[in-house]
């Protein structure tokens, strides 16, 4: 096996979802708390919310651009890099990603531009319909990649030909895995993290800055409240329930995750520490004891199966990243719901405006979302390797092998370079909108001659 | 079953090129018929609310070809490789000149991604008709199904083949004018003053090299690939309603562009895209890619398709949701029927 081809196809993907999936979150993040301002614009006749509303808009619009443009080569991927893979797999994996294209690519295309042009044409109530449309569009469009990304964890509905391929034998078993359910729930509500962190972090600065005072407090409230609960959900129950079907299913993973090299009944959990694979040892361990299996069974003393149940090349085969990116994911988690649980206390107690250290801290934690959701596709992927599909096609048997390593360093290093020409513009355009901020030229800040164009 | 689907892609393709071509085209002229940044915006507003609903039927096509043919998914993607990431660059690229020009108040910025949309709309139309000219003239298929084409070899045409040869290059430059002419078509149906004279010129001045390229380029598949006749042999009554769609779409679309005619003028250029592809479509039937190297390698319907529950039941879900997509297209088209104007209210372009 060429190996390095092998190595560079990995690569290819790897870097290409990472970036993509920067955007949508924070679109499928954003799509329902538009949906909340706009409804209390209709509801509360505040033209603050509207304002608000539009000004979300604005960002949402860039940002979404950005989430096409690099979705587009993700859906080309399968055949070009994996084509092994998609040869096998496409008569299940096929099937969301048609339905993603017919059901909600056409439905956002078709809303967006009403969304984000069309406000004065539509007037308020159909307008708000239209944002309601592309946040559905959004979501189902989630929900169909996390089913094709589910059925790879634990594949349901299928049967295998001679030649080795997969075949689909229930259409709705397929859309309806129970692992897409949880796992579908999981991916929401960090979307919904990182949008309701964005919001918050935005009217912070704002609020920190001193300018746009009627909006700011706004955006403060409402990320708050959002990132509340979404932080919340991420640990209870989705998180929890992830947990427990990985230790059902994939007990390797959650193994390798939590850096268990030995079976133990009173499973530690290590919070911070090194893993060595060659060793199987954690260096610098802190760990508290007994309360991984406390966590996964429910009892102190349960037995919790360490990577030496395991053959070898039934390993993760990247144990110190996925373990890395399991604790950076699960620490995250924990301090989102501690900063919005507190901001929310103050806010309940109406001092959060002017509490300058919890603004400062919610405006520094914007990027922390986007770390731990990140953090958490590759958690599931690593987890999932050696194999693509789990437990019956190995990744090393999925890659396109007519496809040397050259052609695909030549492509990789184009998709660097296109992305951080995208990512400068991205960058720019966006701190535009914010410096603009919601309130235009009342402020004082007049917006450029013919801008209105 | 597995001929549903091959006409469902032939059929998610075809209007893909109708629909995408003519924001295509209209990419291609863009720098040549709007000269100043309110001509330039009003041709961004006239294909402004649908050319990313457009593209989207390339997205779904894709996805469908993955579902129904995975086999042919697989090995026309790894096989073209490069083009693909290059078409795919190219996509971005003009989404991205198309989506970001008015977010700035600067002529460079303007200038820049006027640029990039006009580069990347000729240079993709010109790589679809390659891509189609590769179908038509076969891709060196090892047994296995998997083929990996460089991007050129000799220009010749040959069983080594590269994805570029004079052949391809010719379907790729046919795509070019066609979908310019029908590009031009559509600004002037949906445009007024200096923007619409210059379009209707174009379209006018494109006519005689479109027909002279088209029947060229027919006569050397022929040559290349006599084979490509046999199914209008078998049915000759179906195949020759083919060659007279072509004929009558192309004296239409001459005579209502003398006149004048816009709205004729853009339906008869449809047509002779909808015949175009369907000429191919029925030749290859029930190949989806042939092989260079030997015949019995060559990709089909029946070698390439998904199990028969996979094709049985997505037939229910997929129809579904292409009369909803319908739907909206309908409706948006509506929405943003006669002529693109400037001034506020309009699509932010």
């Amino acid at each position: 096996m060429d190996s390095a081809a092998f190595l560079m196809h990995r690569l290819h993907f790897g870097f290409t979802i990472t970036f993509h999936y920067l955007f949508p979150q924070l679109t499928m993040g954003l799509a329902p708390l538009i949906v909340v301002l706009q409804t209390l614009a209709l509801w509360r006749k505040d033209p603050r919310f509207a304002e608000a509303a539009r000004f979300w808009a604005k960002i949402f619009g860039i940002n979404f651009v950005l989430g096409v443009v690099t979705g587009i080569p993700m859906e080309f991927q399968f055949g070009t890099n994996w084509s092994r893979f998609s040869r096998l797999t496409g008569g299940v994996i096929g099937q969301p990603l048609v339905m993603e294209g017919v059901f909600s690519f056409f439905l956002e295309s078709a809303f967006l531009g009403l969304f984000l042009f069309g406000e004065k044409r539509l007037g308020p109530k159909l307008h708000c319909l239209t944002a309601v449309a592309v946040f559905l569009g959004s979501w189902l469009s989630g929900y169909f990649i996390v089913s094709a990304s589910a059925w790879m964890q634990h594949p349901v509905a299928y049967e295998r030909l001679a030649d080795g391929s997969f075949q689909v034998t229930s259409f709705s078993g397929v859309l309806l895995n129970p692992w897409t359910l949880v796992q579908y729930a999981h991916t929401m509500s960090g979307a919904v993290v990182t949008g309701s962190f964005v919001m918050a972090a935005t009217g912070a600065f704002y609020l920190l800055g001193g300018r746009h005072e009627r909006h700011a407090p706004l955006f403060v409230r409402v990320g708050v409240i959002a990132g509340l609960v979404s932080s919340l959900l991420q640990i209870f129950p989705t998180g929890d329930l992830h947990g427990r079907y990985l230790a059902k299913h994939q007990p390797a993973t959650i193994a390798a995750m939590e850096g268990l090299f030995e079976t133990r009944a009173g499973a530690p959990i290590v919070l911070i520490g090194q893993p060595d694979p060659a060793k199987g040892t954690i260096e610098n361990p802190i760990a508290v004891n007994e309360a991984l299996s406390f966590l996964i069974y429910g009892t102190f003393r349960a037995e919790v199966k360490g990577l030496d149940q395991f053959p070898r090349q039934d390993w993760p085969d990247n144990i110190p990243l996925l373990f890395f990116a399991y604790h950076i994911m699960a620490g995250l988690g924990t301090l989102f719901l501690l900063l919005t649980a507190v901001s929310a206390f103050l806010l309940w107690r109406g001092t959060l405006y002017r509490t300058k250290a919890a603004l400062w801290a919610l405006m520094l934690a914007f990027p922390f979302p986007y770390i731990a959701n990140t953090a958490g596709w590759l958690t599931a992927e690593l987890g999932r390797q050696p194999w693509l599909v789990y437990g019956l096609l190995r990744t090393e048997h999925g890659w396109s092998d007519s496809v040397s390593s050259g052609s695909t360093w030549f492509t990789l290093l184009g998709y660097m370079g296109m992305y951080a020409v995208l990512a400068i513009s991205f960058v720019l355009l966006v701190q535009r909108v914010i410096a603009e901020g919601p309130s235009g030229a009342d402020q004082g800040h007049p917006a450029p001659a013919g801008s209105a164009a | 079953m597995a001929t549903i689907w091959f006409v469902l892609v032939a059929f998610m393709l075809t209007a893909y090129v109708v629909l995408d071509g003519f924001d295509l085209g209209a990419g291609v002229l863009h720098l040549g018929i709007a000269r100043t940044d309110a001509e330039r915006r009003l041709v961004l507003r006239s294909i402004g609310p649908v050319w990313d609903g457009n593209e989207v039927w390339l997205l779904a096509a894709g996805g469908t070809l993955y579902y129904a043919f995975p086999v042919l998914y697989a090995s026309s993607l790894s096989g073209f490789y490069l083009s693909i990431n290059m078409v795919l660059w190219l996509l971005m690229l003009r989404a991205v000149g198309i989506e970001f020009r008015a977010h700035l108040e600067s002529k460079v910025w303007w200038d820049f991604f006027d640029g990039a949309f006009c580069l990347s709309s000729a240079l993709l139309s010109l790589f679809f008709g390659v891509a189609l000219g590769n179908v038509i003239r076969g891709v060196p298929l090892r047994p296995d199904g998997s083929f990996f084409e460089p991007l050129w070899t000799d220009f010749g045409v040959g069983t080594e083949n590269g994805i570029l040869d004079w052949f391809t290059l010719c379907c790729g430059l046919l795509a070019l004018i066609a979908l310019t002419v029908h590009g031009a078509a559509w600004v002037a149906l949906k445009t007024e003053g200096p923007v619409q004279e210059r379009a209707r010129r174009a379209a006018t001045l494109l006519f005689a090299p479109l027909l002279v390229l088209a029947a060229f380029t027919l006569f050397a598949a022929l040559w290349l690939r006599p084979q490509l006749l046999d199914n209008y042999r078998q049915h000759w009554l179906w195949g020759a309603i083919i060659p007279i769609a072509v004929a009558a779409s192309l004296l239409a679309l001459v005579v209502n562009l003398r006149r004048g005619r816009d709205r004729a003028a853009f339906l008869a250029s449809c047509v002779f895209l909808i015949a175009m592809l369907s000429g191919v479509a029925f030749a290859l039937h029930p190949r989806l890619l042939p092989a260079s190297t030997l015949d019995a390698y060559s990709l089909t319907i029946h070698n390439a398709a998904s199990g028969a529950y996979s094709l049985k039941y997505g037939v229910y879900w997929w129809s579904a949701g292409m009369a909803i997509a319908v739907g909206y297209f309908v409706f948006i088209y509506w929405m943003f029927r006669g002529k693109a104007r400037l001034g506020p209210g309009g699509h932010g372009y």
